[in-house]
């Protein structure tokens, strides 16, 4: 025995178990309790009265900018703010430079995650050979070398017969889609939510319909390929409706949302905050509680972060320039805590869309407590206050959203594979 | 007399009363630009840098005149002269500036937004001359200070304002300034030039000129850009100017005395038909000359509010 986390509330969401209970680790797995609940010799323990104890959490949507864009972030940078945000396993897209469209990029990624150390890393490859949406990539040896699924996210598939064939080639591989839902044509050039925001600002709108359009599209070839496939970063009431309604049909379809669309609309962007900008965009009122009603009616399976950093040089200029994405990894979870604290979301079924439900998406196996299971953990303080500042994150992109804002609920500490992670540096 | 903000950015910020202020004040200015020596000392030894990032002659020369008719040292910046074609930022660029002390940057932008970075990060004044598609305040107010001329009062007016609505922010800063001031606004073109939601704004959207025109007290007319067309947002000149152009005929439901307005530069024979841009009822080049006097209150009392004059 090396490690014991006693007197926290156990939230185990693949069980359903929600109790008092005491966590034995040895070595990287979790254990049985000892069988006259004696404290072994040598075991650490960790007091986590008034904690919740539950898996670590899962971030299926994350750029971590490495290789290429390294000022914006690193994975020693992108992992270690990740495990401060109480993540185990973390997958990133593949729009780095050069986009992680081979074997190369992709056993590069895994292995500097693994040097830094605070997290899993698990690369999601290109759909199409440089994420241009022409050719398919060569999906099965990246699949091989330890890519979990597959995307162009940042840019849709625009052909249909291309995404077509990607579901279906990806599912020889046991691998799920990811799709980036935004019909170029549509959304060409816009840069926040179109309705009367943008109208007032004289910005260019992205209309719903940008992201229903291909929504509805893929669903349809989900329909007829029968493959796996998960919409990434749901924004819009619209598109809640039709996933709802693919799901009821039996459709192979997950979908994530991410905390900005169930926190912030497009109103948050009268004064030009480029920090507000990101793709898709924050939509409306009405989109946000749609959103939170898919969340609760498990239409949304998975909170993702999309976390997306960027330097401040970039962020500030003209808003036409700004580039889209908000930093997220270190405030994902204290965001989601507030649907919790509200009521709107037990929150058992919280914890699963952040752990069990991104992991089942993915293919993998569900993360649990049960003994057996590998020693992922994150102690979580419900109660605890604190405002966000961008210059408390670890993140090189400091480009939070939410700065000022008082948020419930933070992690206090990630365990990953029996080891407490020391993620300040 | 003094606007207590250090910018104007568009009308959006204004309150009404300011609004009245600079038309009172504007009305006091009009008188010199008709005097043999058309000056008056009040900004002797202010700096005033107009920083245009996107062509204009008539707003950067009617601001420029304006600055010099009040004394103040002005100078010109366009983008084609400036270190932005080198890479440099909104913001660096602006520092540049203010770092040779002026007092006020008068800032035209092909984006929506760029003069609030300047006014968040300077502690110049800064006066949008027009940003994108957002607000082009000094056009709203030089508009409205024409209206007042002509009809009294624009409270309870009947106000169309007909054409490309979407991509303009003319159309913005009047729909705002008309509606603060209590006239009805009615807006109208094909509706792939009429943004979203723009009944929220206040202004009401008519499909047919006809409609719109029907016992209108003023006709407000808009450029029509060709490059529109390319994107698809309407079939062609000749279509346009048939269903929404100008004509005498259309005129002729408008209330008598109607005023015939037009932001410029006017694409005659295609939004506007040449006789009627000529014709008894056009503003159009009392607008221009308003507009320098318009300009010198906002500077004027700008100033005056920071306490600098």
């Amino acid at each position: 025995m090396t490690l014991i986390i006693k007197g926290g509330r156990v939230i185990d969401p693949a069980s359903g178990i929600d109790k008092a209970q005491d966590i034995y680790i040895d070595g990287d797995r979790i254990v049985r309790p000892p069988k006259n609940n004696k404290k072994p010799a040598g075991a650490e323990v960790i007091d986590a009265k008034g904690l919740i104890v539950a898996p670590g959490l899962v971030d299926m949507h994350c750029h971590l900018r490495e290789p290429g864009f390294e000022y914006k972030e690193d994975i020693t940078s992108g992992t270690r703010a990740a495990a401060a945000g109480g993540f185990t396993t973390i997958c990133c897209m593949p729009n780095t430079s050069p986009v992680n469209d081979s074997r190369s990029v992709t056993e590069f990624i895994i292995a500097q995650a693994k040097k830094a150390g605070f997290c899993k890393a698990l690369p999601i490859g290109a759909i199409t050979k440089g994420s241009m949406g022409a050719e398919l990539a060569e999906m099965g040896e990246m699949a091989e070398a330890g890519c979990i699924g597959f995307s162009d996210d940042g840019k849709p598939v625009a052909n249909a017969e291309i995404m077509r064939h990607a579901l279906e080639y990806a599912k020889t591989f046991g691998r799920t889609i990811i799709s980036h839902c935004e019909e170029p044509s549509l959304s060409a050039g816009g840069v926040m939510n179109e309705g009367a925001v943008s109208t007032r600002l004289g910005l260019r709108g992205i209309p719903s319909a940008a992201e229903e359009v291909m929504v509805a599209r893929d669903i349809s070839l989900a329909r007829l390929t029968g493959a796996r496939l998960h919409i990434a970063h749901v924004s819009t009431a619209g598109s809640v409706e039709l996933i709802r309604r693919a799901k009821a049909e039996g459709i192979n379809v997950t979908a994530e949302t991410c905390p900005h669309y169930f926190t912030l609309t497009d109103e948050g962007v009268m004064s030009y905050n480029t920090y507000l900008k990101v793709n898709p965009p924050l939509r409306t009122e009405a989109d946000r509680k749609a959103i939170i009603r898919g969340l609760s009616d498990d239409t949304l399976d998975v909170i993702a972060t999309d976390h997306a950093p960027h330097a401040a040089s970039e962020k500030d200029v003209e808003f036409d320039l700004a580039p889209f994405g908000i930093s997220g990894l270190e405030t994902a979870l204290a965001l989601a805590m507030a649907l919790a604290h509200s009521g709107l979301i037990p929150m058992v079924e919280l914890l699963k869309k952040l752990t069990v439900n991104p992991a089942l998406a993915l293919g993998m196996a569900p993360p649990s407590l049960a003994p057996g299971s590998p020693a992922d953990i994150v102690l979580i303080d419900p109660e605890m206050e604190k405002t966000v500042r961008p210059e408390m994150l670890l993140s090189k992109g400091k480009n939070t959203a939410f700065s000022g804002l008082v948020l419930k609920g933070w992690p206090i500490m990630t365990i990953r594979e029996g080891k407490k992670i020391e993620s300040k540096p | 007399m003094a606007l207590k903000k250090k910018d104007l950015l568009g009308i959006d910020y204004l309150e009404r009363a300011e609004i009245e202020e600079i038309i009172s004040t504007a009305e006091s200015f009009k008188e010199v630009s008709t005097r043999d020596i058309k000056k008056v000392p009040a900004l002797r030894g202010r700096t005033i840098v107009n920083l245009f990032f996107e062509p204009s002659t008539r707003t950067r020369t009617s601001f420029e005149l304006a600055a010099k008719r009040l004394s103040a040292d002005i100078i010109n910046i366009s983008s084609s002269t400036s270190s932005v074609v080198k890479g440099e930022t909104l913001l660096d660029t602006a520092r540049n500036i203010e770092a040779m002390n002026s007092d006020m940057i008068i800032v035209r932008h092909s984006m929506s937004g760029a003069p609030m970075i300047l006014a968040k990060a300077l502690k110049s004044s800064v006066i949008n001359a027009g940003d994108g598609a957002h607000e082009h305040p000094s056009q709203a107010l030089l508009d409205l200070f024409t209206m007042k001329e002509r009809l009294g009062k624009v409270e309870g007016l009947n106000i169309a304002i007909i054409g490309d609505i979407a991509h303009s922010r003319v159309a913005r800063s009047n729909i705002l300034c008309l509606n603060k001031m209590g006239a009805n606004v009615r807006i109208c073109g094909p509706a792939t030039l009429i943004p979203a939601e723009i009944g929220k704004m206040g202004a009401k959207v008519y499909s047919r000129p006809e409609d719109a025109i029907d016992g209108a007290d003023v006709i407000m007319m808009l450029r029509i850009q060709m490059e529109r067309q390319k994107s698809g947002l309407f079939p062609g000149v000749r279509e346009y100017s048939r269903f929404f152009g100008l004509s005498a005929e259309r005129v002729r439901l408008a209330k008598k005395g109607v005023l015939i307005m037009h932001p410029g530069p006017i694409n005659r024979g295609v939004e506007i038909s040449p006789e009627v841009a000529d014709g008894p009822y056009s503003v159009i080049l009392d607008q221009v000359t308003n507009g320098v006097a318009v300009r010198m209150a906002i500077i004027y009392l700008l100033t005056e509010g920071r306490g600098a004059a």
